[in-house]
């Protein structure tokens, strides 16, 4: 019985093909938005995530300036020294490296080529607290560090700028007024993530961008990477009762430098593109609502439609719950047939979208099997009305019926 | 299923039978009070002016349709006691009905329109459709198996319609006019197919016509007058 009738709903389906592919339309397009929506969401969260990971782990990050938003950064808070990182390195536990930097975009040249880039001046500590890994040559050594030598380890988008494809290892590079020696080169960090290329800088010794560069003493950031297993919380307290200390803060007055955790900025952000992701994904699943309504008015025209079909039917002997279960399945196959297509549509979309947005492309077999599955009880749920009305019709009626 | 259901009861019994549609001022009294009885294998004809209760009472016997007061008794079981499935259940297993309009399954062709009684007794595609093609070969509508109702003319129609209601091998074959679109010859053939059927098969028939010369392959002639038996006699035998 099952399957004449499922026999006989594909019969009816294709037998409006116009009809049905409309009728499926609303179910179609929800299906594919929710799928759509989701999945980029989700591709965006891991962008977020896998960036902020390769900031490095358990970083700290700490600045002069109140944390109050971008823009009100480290104005009028005094910045930091050299003297400030090794007190941390030296009174706080469980510190893995501190790494202070100061950094300045500036133009750099290579015989015919020139690129504006990020130079970085930090000390050894720095590769370490980033992740970072050489693919060719060596980073500076301790005597170079101390004596602020003109060496530069290059990151791959600056080497793909100035050298192209060449090995810069023991090139020299024109940076601003100095000539600098290229000793080594990183491992790319992957592709640019939500705007920011990692690749795009090169590292110096501290001693040599102070002097050569920026001229003065001032650090402006320090990373600080905690060992594993130790809460980056207690660290972080350390850090600012040590630095409220050593800045001369009195109990009354606020920090002027603030402590970033970059977990606590991965929670914020992937907790955030989540929220918009189920937000996006409430409205598309609204979308899908609307489509089976869609269903069932269509489901209801062809019930009035087919009142002679059903009570023919009806009188040669059909039951209640034959007639009921050949609507119903009617409406199922539609609104399973609109999921379908609807998965195959979103996933044509969500393949092109996320490339435009250059987030990952992750497929969730959970959403597409929940989409589908919610579609096809869509079927039942406004199925069930209008097949209801059919199987109750009164046959002699229905036989009447124009 | 229901009560009194025992050997020697009647096929059909119908006790002060009436059927009233609508209420109050508009409502319409179409049977007033019939009295009926059809034994196992009889062949009776229901002839009566147009309005008289013969479609009424037609569908009161195939269990389509209750009667407002009186009860309708079909093999001793009160049919109007029995829900609607039941009945459903009834007219699945015992009843064949050729409607007084041809009521065939439009855009479905004639091998399927006959199978689909079939289809609702779990019947294989393989034995619907031999079965199907054996009832549009009694009606002599063999050639004619793929087309779609739109493609026949009334009278191929017609006996599809009636292919469809005898393809099950029903204890009893209510017809509402089955040759009322058929030319003389072609409904003495139907006339011949239903006798046979009658004669053969042992299939209680039910015909309601108009025209006497049909009638008179009937054993038995049950007039409607105004929704009222007028008289009931078995065909005077030609001398
Ligand atoms: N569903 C209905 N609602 C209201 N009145 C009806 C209904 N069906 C039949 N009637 C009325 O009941 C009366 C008997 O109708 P019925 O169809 O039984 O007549 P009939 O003897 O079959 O006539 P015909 O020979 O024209 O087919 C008629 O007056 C008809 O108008
Ligand atoms: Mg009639």
């Amino acid at each position: 019985m099952f399957w004449n009738t499922l026999a006989l709903a594909i019969k009816e389906i294709r037998r409006n093909l116009m009809r049905s592919f409309l009728t499926v339309l609303g179910i179609l397009i929800g299906v594919a938005a929710v799928i759509t929506m989701v999945t980029l969401g989700n591709g965006a969260t891991a962008a977020v995530s896998e960036r902020i990971a390769s900031l490095g782990s358990n970083l700290l990050m700490v600045r002069p300036g109140q944390r109050l938003g971008p823009g009100r950064d480290s104005a009028g808070a005094p910045p930091f020294k050299l003297a400030d990182a090794q007190a941390i390195e030296n009174q706080i536990g469980g510190i893995k490296a501190i790494a202070p930097t100061v950094s300045r975009t500036i133009t750099v040249v290579h015989l015919a080529n020139n690129w504006s880039t990020s130079v970085v001046g930090t000390t050894r500590d720095y590769f370490t607290v980033g992740n970072w890994r050489l693919a060719a040559g060596r980073v500076f050594n301790e005597a170079e560090q101390r004596s602020g030598k003109a060496v530069c380890v290059v990151g791959q988008t600056v080497r793909a700028n100035l050298f192209g494809s060449e090995n810069p290892v023991g090139s020299t590079i024109r940076v601003g007024r100095f000539t600098c020696e290229v000793i080594g080169l990183l491992v790319s960090k992957g592709q640019a993530s939500m705007g920011m290329d990692q690749d795009d800088t090169i590292v110096m010794p501290l001693r040599t961008v102070q002097r050569r560069i920026t001229g003065n003493q001032d650090v402006r950031m320090l990373l600080v990477s905690v060992s594993d297993g130790t809460p980056t919380s207690v660290v972080r307290r350390n850090i600012e009762s040590l630095l409220r200390e050593r800045r001369h803060i009195t109990a009354s007055e606020d920090d002027n430098f603030n402590v970033l955790d970059t977990r606590e900025i991965a929670d914020t952000l992937s907790g955030t593109t989540q929220v918009l992701t189920l937000l996006l994904g409430a409205v598309a699943a609204v979308s899908l609502l609307v489509g089976g309504v869609g269903i069932m008015n269509i489901m209801l025209v062809s019930v009035t439609e087919r009142t002679r079909e059903i009570g023919i039917r009806l009188a040669i002997g059909a039951l209640e719950r034959e007639v009921m279960l050949q609507f119903l399945i009617e409406a199922v196959v539609l609104s399973t047939l609109g999921g379908l297509a609807g998965v195959l549509l979103a996933t044509v979309g969500s393949v092109l979208l996320t490339r435009v947005m250059e987030v990952p492309y992750l497929f969730n077999p959970t959403i597409n099997i929940l989409a589908c599955a919610f579609s096809a009880a869509i079927g039942v749920i406004f199925g069930y009305f209008p097949a209801r009305r059919a199987a109750r019709l009164d046959p002699i009626v229905a036989l009447r019926h124009e | 299923m229901g009560d009194g259901n025992s050997a020697d009861a009647p096929l059909i019994e119908l006790i002060g039978v009436t059927k009233t549609y609508g209420e109050g001022a508009a409502a319409l009294q179409a049977l007033r009070g019939v009295d009926l009885r059809v034994e196992q294998g009889e062949f009776v004809a229901i002839m009566g002016p147009s309005g008289s209760g013969k479609s009424t009472v037609m569908n009161i016997i195939g269990c389509l349709d209750i009667p407002t007061t009186g009860s309708y008794r079909f093999r001793g079981m009160a049919v109007e006691r029995l829900s609607r499935n039941q009945r459903a259940l009834l007219r699945r297993n015992y009843l064949g009905f050729v409607f007084q309009g041809y009521n065939l399954l439009a855009r479905t062709s004639a091998l399927e329109n006959v199978a689909l009684p079939l289809l609702y007794r779990g019947e294989s595609v393989s034995r619907r459709h031999a079965a199907a093609r054996e009832a549009l070969a009694a009606v002599g509508l063999s050639d004619r198996e793929s087309h779609m109702p739109s493609e026949l003319s009334g009278g191929q129609q017609q006996r599809a319609a009636i292919a469809r209601a005898i393809v099950t091998h029903p204890a009893v074959l209510l017809a509402d006019e089955p040759t009322g679109n058929l030319d003389t010859h072609r409904s003495r053939e139907i006339m011949e197919l239903i006798t046979t059927l009658n004669r053969d098969r042992g299939i209680t028939v039910l015909l309601v016509t108009h025209e006497p010369d049909m009638a008179e392959y009937a054993r038995r002639i049950v007039r409607f007058v105004d929704g009222m038996v007028e008289s009931d006699r078995p065909r005077m035998e030609p001398a």
